[in-house]
């Protein structure tokens, strides 16, 4: 008996050992990027920091201002929000209810697959494909842009916001669409009127995941978006947030204030992370609590 | 109980695996640095390789990331294409040049440019002249490609124009590669890569009538060249090993695979 017990016990130690390596790599990162880019905004300043509009960091006269960056990120996300929402949800309406078991069969692997490719790909392709298709259609001398990097992104963000957008519908129980069928209401506004609605906390944490992940992109965007520092429009080449900080950490020295400065811009993306992940935590919330 | 040797079993082989990395380090030689440097870098090794049964191996980082790694003692031979600031080498680190390197000046194939001169390249790249009339193209835009900043060939190419700070970028891309498949996709674009990677998709000019080529670029009628730079510790020995390929790849036997690589040997 006393052995089981000691048994019981190592393996409930060695569980709680796991969980904790989670949340240690969590503290971790929180307070290294906190030690490591609190030093450059204390030194440029807050304000300079975030509103300054010119990045230019290895000029002889350095300036860090990250706002062409934080507002690439934000139209960038939005864009492919804007592009990829409706398409996805009502790619999930369809599949969820409309589509019968063969064809959505055939789109939910599909949607899989698309899941599955690395965001290497989806930035080589951009590049070969999408930024001369921009270049030639809109008449403007290059393509890697702000439009290029958005569409990249909508694609991307598409296989998550149909996935989970899939499972909040089909958890909609079955008894609110007879009862609204029962009432007369055609099918089309069974699925809208009811459905969707009783499915609305779960859509609106699809939406959230996306706008995560394409926040987060780097490699996809880094490939399309052409990377200079302008403030941000349609056509021009754009750098994100992510970008920012992976084209330039390879060559900065240690130390440096421009070193020192690309793990500010960390700490800010990881900031806006945050924010998404405690709405993700809000609307799942309050999602369990109906 | 079971379980327990299971688990131990588990235990043991983690710990195996990290001891086998960490061990048999002594007949390596870890080089890091310049991305520019991995052909050159990568043909040097493996002929090292196989004279001695020494690996060397070689990590693309950048030329900063592998003065970097010299100073911090992370590897054996640093990798800059560039020269050494003077703060780097007041940190106590050396410099030794293993070859030159061209920078080619690239455009796209259906390009009728041919040639320029360092003064239009700089003012191109500055914003000056922004249609390829203007120097005999065709009637349009000119599409600025280049690195990202830090780069060794950035670097390279801004010092040896004088357009530091100044240049009007449309795109900067984070690699070689990258630079040259946009020139090739791009009718418009003008861009600049390391001359041992540039490929048959882009055109290359010639700058002062000059094109660049190994015989050019060692006589230094074609200007727009750097030097690819060896980083080591001034006052640390280089291990057993270390030594022997630095002295390898620094002698004469070592040019032809130096030339091959499609570098000037500096030696």
């Amino acid at each position: 008996m006393n052995k089981k017990r000691l048994f019981e016990n190592i393996i409930h130690g060695i569980f709680l050992v796991l969980g904790l390596i989670t949340v240690g790599c969590v503290l971790l990162i929180t307070v290294y990027l906190i030690v490591s880019g609190l030093p450059a905004i204390k030194e440029i300043g807050l304000i300079d920091f975030l509103f300054g509009k010119e990045w230019a960091s290895t000029a002889e006269e350095p300036k860090y201002g990250i706002l062409p960056f934080i507002l690439t990120s934000v139209y960038g996300t939005a864009g492919a929000i804007l592009i990829g929402v409706p398409i996805g949800f009502f790619t999930a309406v369809y599949l969820s209810k409309i589509a019968n078991k063969r064809v959505r069969s055939i789109i939910e692997s599909a949607v899989n697959l698309l899941a599955g490719i690395p965001s290497v790909v989806y930035g080589l392709v951009g590049m070969l494909v999408l930024v001369p298709v921009i270049r030639e259609i809109f008449n403007v001398p290059d393509g890697a842009s702000l439009l290029a990097a958005i569409i990249v992104l909508a694609v991307m963000i598409l296989p998550n916001i149909i996935k989970v957008s899939i499972t909040a519908l089909d958890a909609v129980p079955k008894e609110y669409e007879d009862a609204s069928l029962a009432l007369g209401a055609t099918n089309i506004e069974t699925y809208f009127k009811v459905s969707v609605p009783a499915a609305k906390s779960g859509i609106a944490a699809a939406v959230v995941l996306g706008v995560g992940r394409a926040i987060g992109e780097a490699m996809a965007v880094m490939m399309v978006a052409g990377n200079v520092a302008n403030m941000p429009s349609l056509f021009q080449s754009v750098r994100f947030l992510t970008t920012a900080v992976a084209s330039e950490m390879a060559y900065s020295s240690p130390g440096s204030l421009q070193r020192n400065a690309l793990f500010s811009i960390a700490l800010v993306l990881f900031l806006f992370i945050m924010m998404i992940n405690a709405t993700l935590n809000f609307f799942l919330k309050r999602d369990k609590e109906k | 109980m079971k379980k327990i040797i299971s688990i131990l079993t588990l235990v043991l082989l983690i710990v195996g695996v990290f001891t086998a990395c960490g061990g048999n380090n002594k007949e390596t030689v870890a080089t890091d640095g310049s991305t520019s440097m991995n052909k050159v870098i990568g043909a040097l090794g493996e002929m090292f390789q196989e004279d001695t049964g020494i690996t060397v191996t070689y990590n693309a980082t950048g030329s900063g990331a592998g003065i970097q790694a010299v100073q911090e003692g992370r590897c054996d031979i640093g990798l800059a294409s560039r020269n050494l600031k003077d703060v780097e080498k007041a940190n106590g680190l050396e410099e030794t040049i293993l070859a030159y390197d061209g920078i080619a000046i690239i455009v796209n194939p259906a390009n009728p440019v041919n040639d320029l001169d360092v003064e239009t390249i700089a003012k191109i790249y500055t914003g000056e002249i922004k249609n390829w009339k203007e120097i005999g193209g065709n009637d349009a835009e000119i599409v600025l490609i280049g690195r990202e900043a830090g780069s060794g060939t950035r670097d390279g190419f801004e010092s040896i124009t004088d357009t530091e700070d100044k240049c009007a970028y449309r795109q900067e891309l984070t690699s070689t590669g990258d630079v040259i498949t946009t020139v090739a996709s791009n009718p418009n674009a003008i861009g600049y890569a390391s001359l041992a990677s540039v490929k048959d998709t882009v055109k290359v000019l010639t700058v002062d009538g000059v094109k660049p080529s190994e015989e050019t670029i060692k006589n230094g009628s074609y200007v727009v060249q750097r030097p690819f730079v060896l980083v080591t510790k001034k006052d640390v020995a280089l291990s057993e090993s270390a030594q022997k390929f630095f002295d390898y790849i620094t002698s004469e036997a070592a040019n032809e695979i130096i030339v091959a690589a499609g570098v000037v040997p500096a030696n």
